[in-house]
């Protein structure tokens, strides 16, 4: 399963004998940079939520509504319940929310640790990272990966990931001024009521009115392909 | 759990290999096929290089180079190969003797042993575009013999507006707004201009072209059926032999 990342010993390192297994140290802390890059051209991303967890959890599944943490997420930006709802799960280890936007263009950098007490509130095996972040000038686009598997990470090495962007499924892309919260739009953020498709997909991309949809808020400039972000994490 | 697939067909999950103490050693050959994948964009002439880990030709996020630039905007590599000659690497020129086109494929042959270039790299200019690019940045050459497939985005330099407008020649000059060329004879003209500058000045993922349906005229000089993409816009095989 893991193609490239060398196997290492199961990730929970025994206190006092931390110093003489490999992968660990700090008492059993492992410790991860992640630096997330907007790689749009003008689709600002909302504050990310970066998760840590064990087998068990997954953010979405294509096919599957989102969950309600999600659909807030990706309509509005707010991570506060996608968040919520990775901690209060049985694999859960740490989360993090970015506390401002990453702009088109530029680099934010997370630090997260998995602790030995993290571990035992935890079932479930392995490491995983998943990472969710709206397309702000969008209805329900959101950047993610879901559930990569960290474990194999040493010391020093560094994994990098592109995301795709993709479709909550839970608000209609009418890109109208009034359903768009980002600054081509500044309009609502999350409402509770789904679009009839409700199942989140790949996104099929904005159409802006520069392209023919004229009641469209966005012009050629909030246009995006595949991927829209760079992630890279570095195990400290 | 899923695991990124480094070496098969998927497009986003394309992980380098982790940087570690057991150093790569060089392969004695690699053999590289690029293939065009898109439908209606040419491909200037490639720079395929392996370089060390401390070289790069880009990086989505940081600004281009001057010589990258003057590739994304002219198709000019020259600049790109005198940092390749001044870093060492181990690289070939227009493997496919001036443009590839649609659909096609080229093939080309580096030999790196007993270099520290253990990375590989490759861009050329879209055309018909403003400053778009192909690019595959420094991933880790394998040394197991074997074919690995790699796909590639289209890169957008962020040194020019997506103006989509034709400007033969002079438009391919660093700085100089226009495209240079539609090498397939079907772009159109007197278009007036389908974007202003880019919203930042960083590499980033190509948004792709507009175009429209109106060749004398319109906002684009570039026809919407004929010149988008959607990523991957190239294939990278690498054959690694046995030594």
């Amino acid at each position: 399963m893991k193609l490239f990342i060398k196997t290492t010993l199961v990730a929970v390192c025994a206190v006092g004998s931390a110093m003489l297994i490999s992968g660990c140290d700090n008492n059993g802390v492992k410790r991860y940079e992640i630096g997330v890059t907007n790689i749009t051209n003008n689709q600002p991303m909302s504050p990310p939520a970066l998760i840590l967890h064990a087998d068990g959890y997954s953010g979405w599944q294509v096919g599957n509504a989102a969950s309600g943490g999600l659909e807030r997420l990706a309509e509005s930006g707010d991570t506060s319940d996608f968040v919520d709802e990775a901690t209060n799960h049985a694999s859960a280890l740490t989360q993090q929310m970015g506390d401002s936007l990453v702009l088109p263009g530029q680099t934010a950098t997370y630090s997260l640790m998995v602790t030995p007490a993290d571990r035992r509130t935890s079932t479930g095996e392995g490491l995983g990272f998943t990472l969710a972040t709206m397309l702000v000038n969008t209805n329900d686009a959101f950047v993610g990966v879901d559930s990569i598997d960290i474990d194999g990470l040493e010391r020093g090495d560094e994994l990098v990931l592109l995301a795709r962007v993709y479709d909550a499924g839970t608000e209609e892309n009418l890109e109208t001024a009034g359903t768009i919260p980002g600054p081509a739009g500044g309009g609502e953020g999350f409402n509770a009521a789904r679009e009839s498709s409700d199942m989140v997909t790949l996104h099929s991309g904005v159409v802006t009115r520069s392209d023919g949809l004229s009641s469209s808020a966005l012009d050629q400039s909030h246009r995006f392909d595949n991927p829209a972000a760079k992630v890279v994490i570095k195990r400290l | 759990m899923k695991t990124p697939r480094l070496l098969t067909s998927a497009l986003i999950f394309s992980a380098l290999l982790p940087i570690s103490a057991s150093a790569t050693n060089s392969p004695t050959t690699i053999t590289i096929q690029v293939t065009n994948l898109t439908h209606g964009i040419y491909f200037t002439p490639l720079l395929v290089a392996a370089h060390d880990s401390a070289t790069e030709l880009f990086e989505v996020g940081e600004t281009a180079s001057a010589n990258l630039q003057a590739m994304a905007e002219g198709g000019d590599i020259a600049g790109l190969e005198v940092d390749m000659i001044n870093a060492g690497a181990t690289y070939v020129t227009n493997p496919a003797t001036g443009l590839l086109a649609p659909g096609q494929a080229v093939t080309t042959h580096l030999d790196p042993d007993g270099t520290d270039n253990d990375y590989l790299s490759i861009v050329a200019m879209l055309l018909p575009t403003n400053d778009g690019f192909v690019g595959l940045d420094s991933i880790a050459i394998p040394t197991e013999p074997g074919t690995y497939t790699f796909y590639l985005n289209a890169y957008d330099a962020g040194t020019e507006a997506n103006d989509e407008l034709l400007n033969p020649g002079a438009g391919g000059a660093p700085g100089v707004a226009g495209i240079p060329a539609a090498p397939g004879g079907d772009a159109g003209t007197v278009g007036t201009g389908a974007a202003g500058a880019d919203n930042h000045s960083m590499v980033h993922v190509h948004r792709g072209v507009l175009g429209d349906t109106d060749a004398i005229g319109g906002n684009s000089d570039l026809d919407s059926r004929i010149h988008r993409w959607l990523n991957p816009v190239a294939k990278v095989e690498l054959t690694i032999h046995n030594p």
